[in-house]
């Protein structure tokens, strides 16, 4: 179970996340959802430990990981899919898959390629390829969840964070996409929060969560809270209202 | 017999952990060569005006690979050696050379390797060359590699260099002269760390239609270590040439990287990129997501980029 307590980040004078509390059970599927700017992905690197929060108090599964480093959670069974995965020069797809699933399980060439298949990606074409710029943007995403999945998979109390899963990548692979999350949900060892914008995936979730201007606005099912976010995308639009729109 | 130190080398430097069972070789060690083996296509000989020895690939050769590894576990050992290549019209081979430096005493060691290649009409040639330098001694670890290689028309030369770590001191030069329709390919790896230097001096000529040349340099300098890479390439001809320079630099090193490109010709297409830096901050932090320490990130990084 991840619990966030009054979780707070400033930098400098601005509140990026002004007061957090959730609570996530064990396997659940949650999708955060907002405006940008709204502090979400400050939110997840925040339960990764890339930032220290300047208070509150994140707990996973009862210990306090508030102070961790990204390494102790990392092996606490939390990981993390960056929105602008960085590029490795010489490093395989490979490489990268082994590393994320840890040294105490070596993956075979099929495993591998079975995690790339999972996110749309022809395994053959991809498995020995170097994490470089030779990628698009969308084949470097599509290998960051991959890792992700290779990180979760096998291990028990984890919890997988994707950040905008489906940006940069095209409609085919969004489908393929979709598909994998929705196993992943069915599996139901995993706990998963996703940070996204697409009905397809918020329809998805057992919950989303609503955050805007740093704080949870709204949290709930697919039904409760997915009308008043079709509702303020238009309200909060002042320039429409004035339109008449 | 070799001993552990000398298994070890070699195990580094060519991926053996005996001599070859099969195939032509010579081992040299400590200045002198100890063993070796011709085959039936390629013939190996001791030069007799000189230290080295001369290696004669036939024609029409399908596949050899040919191992002339060098060790040196004498501390105070300076190793001049001249190994000349001759490959048949047609032949396809692979040379698989290095040098391993054992230093335990105070002196220096040193050996210079000059290399030359004189690659046939179609011939392809795959040159793997490790340096490297372990030891406890005081005694600096210098190796100083020249590789001058002459391409006929058609012909293909896959250089694959690296410099390990251990290498105090290392002066390289490499020069490529590629014929009509002829291809060079440099891939050169560098370590520098403590107090090492290291120059990697390379001169390629384009000097028929349709030559080209691909010319990767990608190092690391730790430390206080000291590098410069300084490659020339001279397109004299309809032709193509690509240099890439790409370097990490940590603590308090420093790097060089110096392209030069000249076009001696309207149909002369060159291009060189070059790129100095530190490791990412955001590498670092994804390894870590993948539960690496910092300093395993680091290191992961590292060799990957090197691999």
């Amino acid at each position: 179970m991840l619990e966030l307590e009054h979780v707070q980040f400033t930098a400098g004078t601005t509140n990026i996340v002004k007061d957090v509390s959730l609570t996530i059970p064990e396997g659940r599927f949650v999708v955060i959802t907002g405006p940008n700017g709204g502090g979400k992905t400050t939110l997840a690197k925040l339960i990764m430990g890339i930032e220290q929060p300047t208070g509150g108090a994140i707990r996973w599964n009862g210990a306090d990981v508030t102070h961790l480093s990204i390494t102790e959670r990392a092996r606490l069974g939390i990981s993390y899919g960056f929105q602008a995965p960085p590029r490795f020069k010489g490093m395989r797809v490979s490489d990268l898959l082994q590393l994320a699933a840890g040294s105490d399980q070596q993956l075979t060439h099929d495993q591998c390629c079975a995690y790339l298949t999972k996110v749309g990606l022809c395994a053959r074409d991809y498995v020995g390829r170097d994490v470089d710029a030779s990628l698009s943007g969308g084949e470097l995403k599509r290998i960051e969840i991959a890792t992700i999945l290779a990180r979760g998979s096998g291990r028990e109390h984890s919890l997988m964070i994707f950040d905008e899963p489906e940006a940069g990548i095209d409609l085919w692979s969004f489908a393929k996409l979709t598909e994998t999350f929705r196993a992943l949900h069915a599996g139901g060892k995993a706990t998963v929060i996703i940070i996204s914008h697409q009905e397809r995936i918020i329809r998805l979730a057992d919950e989303i969560v609503l955050i805007a201007g740093g704080e949870v606005k709204a949290r709930g099912s697919v039904d409760e809270v997915f009308p008043l976010i079709m509702r303020d995308t238009v309200s909060t639009c002042s320039a429409a209202e004035q339109e008449g729109l | 017999m070799l001993g552990e130190v000398e298994k070890n080398l070699l195990h580094v430097i060519s991926d053996l952990d005996e001599l070859p069972a099969e195939g032509a070789f010579n081992l040299r060690e400590n200045g002198k060569g100890v063993q070796r083996r011709s085959t039936k296509n390629v013939e190996i000989t001791p030069k007799t005006d000189k230290p080295g020895i001369d290696i004669r690939v036939a024609p029409g050769t399908a596949f050899e690979s040919v191992h002339i590894p060098v060790v040196l576990t004498e501390s105070g050992m300076n190793d001049l050696v001249y190994n000349d290549f001759y490959i048949g019209e047609g032949a396809t081979v692979e040379i698989v050379a290095g040098c391993g430096i054992h230093n335990c005493g105070c002196d220096t060691s040193q050996h210079d390797g000059i290399h030359t290649f004189y690659i046939g009409k179609n011939a392809h040639v795959s040159y793997v060359e490790k340096h490297y330098g372990e030891g406890e001694g005081t005694g600096k670890r210098i190796l100083n590699p020249q590789t001058i290689a002459y391409l006929e028309e058609g012909a293909t030369l896959d250089m694959d260099t690296s410099q390990i770590r251990g290498v105090d001191d290392t002066k390289r030069f490499t020069k490529v002269v590629v014929g009509r329709g002829a291809e060079v390919v440099i891939s050169e790896k560098l370590l520098t760390h403590g107090e090492q230097s290291a120059v990697s001096d390379m001169e390629v000529e384009l000097n028929g239609d349709g030559a080209k040349a691909s010319i990767t340099s990608r190092s690391v300098a730790k430390e206080q270590s000291h590098q410069v890479f300084y490659p020339r390439l001279s397109g004299n001809c309809a032709c193509f040439g690509h240099v890439t320079c790409d370097a990490i630099i940590m603590d308090k090193a420093r790097v060089r990287a110096i392209p030069e490109l000249t076009a001696n010709h309207v149909d002369a297409q060159l291009i060189h990129e070059a790129a100095i830096g530190k490791i990412a901050g955001e590498q670092i932090l994804k390894l870590m997501t993948l539960g690496l320490t910092a300093e395993e990130a680091e290191q992961q990084i590292l060799d990957g980029f090197l691999r």
